[in-house]
């Protein structure tokens, strides 16, 4: 009998506890290290300035696994309140219908004043559906710039008052470096990001149809062009000449840059917090090299990085918890404050302006290069990139380019390539998400 | 219950046998028939990452994985790896038990050693090997240079493939180690020094009364080191090659993790291991019918 009464007991004392707690918001994000504890101060300065939530940050492993993670928790009924997905999945969590609740619908609810044009329109309209809801809140994004080590360039011969800005006085840099005997004149980073999504929108040329499939699911790659061709030419030539050296996937070369080995790199504006670091060399930051003879470039360059999802069946109270945060975020103070700190693009044009005002731009020059790739009229071609399986597209990138760099292929067949094979897997994409 | 003549233990009770093998039984349907179920009934389908819309899709996952030119590459790539992994990871082991037999004093030193790769996980061995032979750090590397040799498994496929090969070989050697040592001891030591009076040579006796006795063992690790290459090698591709460069390393069952685990696409992912599968299948039995024969129990 003892038994029965205990029950109630252990309940009421249950109900009592959470009925005084704050509501719990789960926040799972990807960010380690430097950036982890970022994550850490953002969310314990948002929980001491009110009472009624709290945001609990976990760190769920590295993008793809988080995502995998939350793929999982979802189908199992217990996914978290907020989800930070990396750029490269936002067609697919945009495709999954029921999954998410549109970040502004969620801030509107709320009653918070949600204004789509103070942001960044590059960083926004990545975010943005057809309809013009924008979906997902951008959280942290960087885009491509490129990286220089000053000092082997100086050693090299090669003027370092006027960086090189494109893709012919970067090969002139190259041959300089290599000639005094420099053993990786040039490498990049993320070489599917550098070398044809930014590069594509930085010369307002179309990577796939219908914007980049930013205005629908039937978009097809059209990154074979003359220019495209050109482009990955140019690069397979100079990796036959030694002086492009290839040093792996994704975001591999950073480390051969910050030890020295190679002496410019085309990598994310975020890799600034790793290379002021490491780097025991005097570096700086250029724009993204372009062909000067191309019209309409440079016209802006792509962001990567990862926004905040929210998703969808949770209580009203929890949601309003979760818009009470996004709206945190909006504040360009805030902001202001997160874009120095990490290196991340300013989210909204306030926020690069109270930035600007600070001063800060001209005691760290270079800071401002990433935002002015961004802070640019967009077009059409250059608005983002939206494509479905677009993580096994990239891949598909890095295993055709891979044969280019060998000298097993040329660029045209590489690229071709790429065409079809990723064209395959948009059109399954398509299949798989009618709606 | 009662011993027969020829040893087989046979219960007289109908039930007790099923109750005995009840919890290995349970374990094999929950994590193996049911998982291979659910494969089955995916790769049927075609889905979003969330499942919040599935739909039949027929044989559409299989047709796409046919006209991936890429994919029947990959079986040549598969095929390859698995034959060195298991050759090398047989005949290596097959030697170092050969030794470890004959050794006379601290023989636990040399089991302990050599049984301890097994313990680590393939991803750890993969990023072992990876640090001995990364172009730009590796030890390996660095000496290859100085002999004229540029090491470089970014961009040249024999030496990724190389890579992968030992990684993998050398997380199985402490398991086929440890069954080649355990049968080099069951063979009766009588045979051995009868041989050895009849003045056969160590090479000899090795290779007319020891590997003969063997047999067994070796096609138990032929049939094991098979599944082995074929269905647990995707954690050191991951960690070392991610199947570059281009797609030469990119073996069956690491397309089957990335395309499930990274991309999501959990139709074509299930498809794929749906024919590995069969592949393997396939495999095991043509050992069993083919091989088999010349086996000595």
């Amino acid at each position: 009998m003892k038994r029965k009464f205990l029950f109630p007991a252990l309940a009421l004392t249950f109900f009592a506890a959470t009925a005084q707690a704050q509501t719990e918001i789960q926040w799972w994000h990807s960010m380690s290290g430097a950036l982890g504890d970022w994550v850490g101060d953002i969310t314990k300065d948002f929980n001491s300035k009110q009472t009624d939530y709290k945001i609990v940050p976990v760190f769920k492993g590295n993008y793809d696994e988080s995502m995998t993670a939350a793929v999982a928790a979802f189908r199992a009924g217990n996914a978290p309140h907020i989800l930070q997905v990396f750029e490269v999945g936002t067609a697919t969590m945009m495709a999954s219908k029921g999954v998410v609740v549109p970040a502004e619908k969620i801030m509107r609810d709320a009653g918070y004043k949600f204004d789509p044009k103070s942001y960044v329109p590059a960083v926004s309209g990545y975010y943005t559906a057809p309809n013009g809801q924008m979906m997902s809140f951008p959280f942290n994004s960087s885009t491509t710039v490129m990286w220089f080590n000053v000092d082997a360039l100086k050693a090299a011969g090669v003027s370092t008052d006027k960086l090189p800005q494109t893709w012919p006085e970067v090969a002139l840099a190259s041959a300089k470096l290599k000639a005094s005997g420099h053993k990786c004149p040039f490498t990049t980073a993320w070489q599917g990001w550098t070398q044809l999504e930014s590069f594509s929108t930085w010369h307002n040329t179309e990577l796939a149809t219908k914007g980049n499939g930013m205005k629908g699911m039937d978009a097809r790659l059209v990154l074979n062009s003359p220019l495209h061709v050109r482009h990955i030419e140019n690069l397979g030539n100079m990796a036959q000449q030694g002086l492009f050296i290839y040093k792996g996937r994704a975001g591999a070369a950073g480390a051969t840059f910050e030890s020295g080995e190679c002496a410019m790199y085309t990598n994310s504006s975020a890799a600034y917090a790793g290379i002021s670091k490491n780097a025991k060399f005097k570096f700086a930051v250029g724009t993204l090299p372009y062909y000067p003879d191309v019209a309409g470039a440079p016209q802006n360059t792509v962001i990567g990085g990862a926004s905040l999802w929210v998703m969808a069946g949770k209580k009203a109270e929890e949601n309003k918890g979760v818009a009470a945060f996004f709206n945190y975020l909006s504040d360009p103070v805030v902001q202001s404050v997160n874009h120095k700190r990490t290196g991340y693009l300013p989210v909204t044009m306030e926020a690069f302006k109270i930035t600007e005002a600070s001063g800060f731009y001209k005691q760290n020059p270079g800071t401002d290069v990433s935002v002015n790739q961004m802070i640019r009229k967009t077009t059409e071609k250059s608005r983002g990139i939206r494509l479905g399986n677009y993580v096994q597209i990239r891949t598909i990138e890095d295993e055709e380019l891979e044969q280019v760099w060998a000298g097993k292929k040329t660029a045209k067949e590489a690229l071709d390539s790429i065409v079809k094979r990723g064209n395959e897997l948009l059109e399954k994409f398509e299949k798989a998400n009618k709606s | 219950m009662i011993l027969s003549s020829d040893k087989k233990v046979i219960f007289q009770s109908k039930w007790l046998p099923w109750v005995l093998i009840a919890p290995q039984g349970f374990i094999v349907l929950a994590f193996f028939f049911w998982p291979a179920g659910q494969a089955l009934l995916q790769s049927f389908q075609q889905s979003d990452a969330f499942g919040m819309s599935v739909q039949w899709s027929g044989l559409d996952n299989f047709a796409a994985l046919w006209r991936d030119d890429t994919y029947l590459e990959s079986f040549k790539t598969t095929a390859l790896f698995s034959v060195l992994v298991a050759g090398l990871g047989i005949s290596l082991s097959l030697v170092l038990a050969f030794f470890a037999d004959r050794v006379v004093r601290g023989i636990w030193l040399y089991r302990s050693l050599l049984i301890l790769p097994y313990a680590v996980a393939p991803v750890v061995a993969g990023v072992l090997w990876l640090f001995l032979f990364s172009p730009s750090v590796g030890l390996v590397a660095y000496v290859l240079d100085k002999f004229g040799i540029s090491w470089n498994i970014l961009l040249n496929s024999a030496h990724a493939m190389t890579l992968i090969v030992i990684a993998s070989a050398w997380k199985q050697i402490s398991y086929n180690f440890l069954f080649f040592l355990a049968g080099f001891q069951s063979i009766p030591k009588s045979l051995v020094e009868a041989a050895a009076i009849d003045g056969a040579s160590v090479w000899q006796r090795f290779w007319t009364v020891q590997l003969p006795l063997l047999t067994p063992t070796l096609f138990f690790l032929l049939v094991v080191n098979t599944v082995y290459a074929f269905f647990e090698t995707f954690g050191i591709v991951d960690a070392t090659t991610r199947g570059g460069p281009g797609k030469d390393t990119a073996i069956l069952v690491y397309k089957v993790y990335f395309d499930g685990f990274k991309a999501m696409d959990l139709g074509g992912s299930a498809a794929q291991s749906v024919v590995l599968m069969a592949v393997v299948i396939g495999l095991t039995v043509l050992q069993f019918r083919y091989i088999e024969r010349k086996v000595h129990y």
